[in-house]
């Protein structure tokens, strides 16, 4: 997946709108992602960066602007494409009720391989491979009821990366974490998105959590406002 | 909190007397601690001699002093270039952010910029803290992990004065 790799920024917004009835939620937004940075979007509830994240990843289409993924316009993609696009090229990790009840851990982590085509018993060894990684030894064969609120967020995270995504679509991943639990899984986030090269936009109002990025931008009333490094004066 | 850049800021709204600094002053700043008028006139002494105010002529009435103090165009640029830089994100600064966003507010400029460019110095000290973390020792994380809260705890009052400054702006204009 990553030998479609380009040059130049992995994913771009410009001048995007998009209301929901007569609400506007963004309104000419603009955004460069470079290639392997950890991006934090900040701002107030009901600015618009949740809502920024769902069309920078293909689930919204915007009704003006233009998303644009490695070079590539996605906004224009019909459903099945986009469909395709968030399957193989792109991972998630929400705030809550992101694992399947029924299907063990390791089984939730092999989801995205499965869906996209790889056999069972690879997708499971691959699976396997991260509950190690991320501390979740031991636990395979529980499923999401039987596991805590950060081995569970664990999971999730590992499920986000399984497949090896270009960019990996973070929407308040620590929520519902208290903050040592927090921490620690924002920790393994950035460790493994660093090993394998993931690009991770961030949406978060939590400033210790916007912390682990490279950079952060604010949303406000619909706009991306973005900052230079300022100087610093006493 | 600056007595020099603040007093410079009160004259960058117009010339004034001594006495009438010291009674702004203590009234938006001052917080229970008003400032001596030895001091007010020390500090204006000193920027006068070092080009930042000049001193009127003395003005008939009562009372000790009646110079009016005018800001010149080099303190009139220092005062703005104090203004438009972030203060060092250190914990324990909310008295200078707090002196700039009422200055910036009072003489008209952009106080939600100022806001963001602030946000921007302690989200960039926190991202050094938390590098300090992930890559320190257990005894550096907890150190580090001191001035997160703090910072942390300015930002909240960043964000929320943001949210507030029209109110803001419409209490300190109209004093």
């Amino acid at each position: 997946m990553t030998d479609t790799k380009g040059t130049g920024p992995v994913l771009e917004a410009e001048g995007v709108h998009l209301s929901f009835g007569s609400t506007p939620a963004l309104r000419g937004a603009d955004l460069t992602v470079e290639r392997g940075e950890i991006l934090a979007v900040m701002g107030p509830s009901g600015s618009g960066k949740s809502t920024l994240l769902h069309c920078l990843a293909g689930i919204l289409v915007p009704d003006a602007g233009e998303i644009r993924f490695d070079g590539r316009r996605i906004d224009g993609l019909g459903e099945s494409e986009r469909s395709a696009l968030r399957r193989d090229r792109f991972g998630f990790v929400f705030q809550f009720g992101q694992l399947v009840p029924e299907l063990t851990a390791e089984e939730n982590v092999a989801l995205p391989l499965l869906l996209g085509g790889m056999r069972r018993a690879a997708a499971v060894q691959r699976a396997r491979s991260w509950f190690g990684r991320l501390g979740l030894d031991g636990l395979e064969q529980r499923r999401s009821g039987e596991l805590s609120g950060g081995q569970a967020q664990r999971v999730a995270l590992a499920r986000g990366l399984v497949a090896e995504p270009e960019i990996l679509f973070t929407d308040e991943p620590t929520g519902a974490l208290d903050s040592l639990t927090g921490e620690q899984v924002m920790a393994l986030l950035v460790s493994a998105a660093r090993e394998q090269g993931t690009t991770v936009l961030l949406v978060t109002h939590d400033a210790r959590v916007a912390a682990y990025a490279d950079r952060e931008v604010v949303v406000r009333d619909g706009r991306v406002n973005s900052y230079s490094s300022p100087r610093v004066g006493s | 909190m600056s007595v020099p850049l603040t007093l410079l800021g009160l004259l960058e709204r117009e010339p004034s007397h001594g006495y009438d600094l010291k009674r702004d002053y203590d009234t938006l700043f001052g917080r229970g601690k008003p400032l001596p008028f030895g001091q007010v006139y020390a500090t204006l002494g000193r920027l006068a001699r070092d080009g930042k105010v000049v001193v009127g002529e003395a003005e008939p009435g009562d009372g000790p002093d009646r110079k009016r103090y005018v800001i010149t165009d080099a303190g009139a640029t220092e005062f703005e270039t104090w203004l438009g830089e972030p203060v060092a994100a250190e914990p324990h600064l909310q008295t200078v952010l707090f002196t700039k966003v009422v200055l910036a507010l009072m003489l008209g400029r952009d106080a939600e910029r100022y806001l963001d460019t602030q946000r921007a110095a302690h989200l960039a000290r926190m991202r050094e803290l938390t590098e300090v973390k992930r890559t320190g020792s257990l005894v550096d994380a907890l150190l580090a992990d001191h001035g997160l809260f703090h910072l942390e705890s300015d930002l909240r009052w960043i964000d929320l004065t943001a949210a507030r400054l029209d109110a803001l702006r419409t209490e300190v204009t109209t004093r």
